[in-house]
């Protein structure tokens, strides 16, 4: 089912990568004012962007799990979210160590852009824990589907009240007229994202895959345990029946 | 600040895209790890289904 999709996508994702990268480190000319650090750039901003678009992809998918009641989507959903968590992770670790190159620290608490990037972060590493302490799987999809709703809607919420704070420190590259830098590196930029983009579906892709092939597995398991067990029911049926062992009398008082 | 020079910068560039390639390895580690286990319960399931048959 996901298989298929997943040389085509794997293949797409190298080739992006590797010109992203010629891109990044041969192509787009050094930031004035920050000099190489800036290359950090180019994995940082699309590492967050894919992070954050994962995480709104994983709420419509909850959401299409809640509309038709189909577990695929919450599989769906869930995968998206675990995936994008571990970006979330790298967003983090890589911005910290852009911090310290430009700012001089690894994390500037004032600076609202990285604290509610962390807030989103904390809030989605609540989700793995939620779902994994219910047992009943039906429940389980259920209330990890409305917790993805309510993060998606938090994401798009944070954000945009991030957007509309006044900045700090936090350099803002894009706004509504565009980028806020020029032709070359935004190109880089672009095709940067877009093999970010290309590594995040072919990883769900592949994540996917594994789980479906061994929920099918396990289906198949249980047949195969059902069918021995009927197949031993029927001989016993089939076995005459054993007399009876005679009790002895019961002693009377 | 004023920008980093290169021999500085280069180590700070090259943690950061060390730290991405880190995490997406141990990623396909793990469900590397994950598809070898089912690897082995099909092989298991494909001895069973064998022995039956016989």
């Amino acid at each position: 089912m996901y298989g298929r999709a997943l040389a085509p996508l794997a293949l797409g994702t190298a080739a992006a990568s590797a010109v992203a990268f010629g891109l990044v480190f041969f192509y787009a000319p050094l930031d004035a004012d920050q000099g190489f650090i800036q290359k950090i750039f180019y994995l940082h901003v699309p590492m967050a962007i894919v992070a954050l678009l994962g995480f709104l992809a994983g709420g419509v998918m909850a959401a299409m799990h809640l509309r038709t009641r189909d577990r695929v989507w919450d599989m769906r959903s869930y995968v998206a979210i675990h995936l994008s968590i571990i970006l979330g992770l790298g967003v983090l670790v890589t911005g910290s160590i852009w911090a310290k190159a430009s700012w001089g620290h690894w994390w500037v608490w004032d600076e609202p852009m990285l604290v509610s990037f962390l807030i989103v972060f904390l809030l989605y590493a609540v989700y793995q824990p939620l779902r994994f302490s219910i047992d009943d799987p039906g429940r389980q999809a259920r209330y990890a589907s409305v917790f993805a709703i309510a993060g998606a809607a938090f994401t798009v919420l944070n954000f945009v009240a991030v957007r509309m704070a006044a900045a700090y420190t936090h350099p803002r590259v894009f706004s509504q007229t565009g980028g806020n830098m020029p032709a070359d590196m935004f190109l880089t930029f672009l095709v940067s994202l877009g093999a970010m983009a290309l590594l995040f579906a072919t990883l769900w892709t592949l994540e996917l895959a594994s789980k479906n092939a061994a929920e099918r597995l396990r289906r198949v398991r249980r047949r195969l345990e059902r069918e021995a067990e009927h197949a031993e029911a029927g001989e016993r049926l089939a076995r005459p029946e054993p007399a009876p062992p005679i009790r002895p009398a019961a002693a009377s008082r | 600040m004023p920008a980093l020079p290169l021999e500085s910068a280069g180590a700070y560039v090259a943690a950061a895209y060390i730290v991405f390639l880190a995490l997406v390895v141990i990623y396909v580690a793990i469900i590397g790890r994950k598809v070898g286990r089912l690897e082995r319960e099909l092989t298991e399931l494909d001895d069973v289904t064998r022995d039956r048959e016989r």
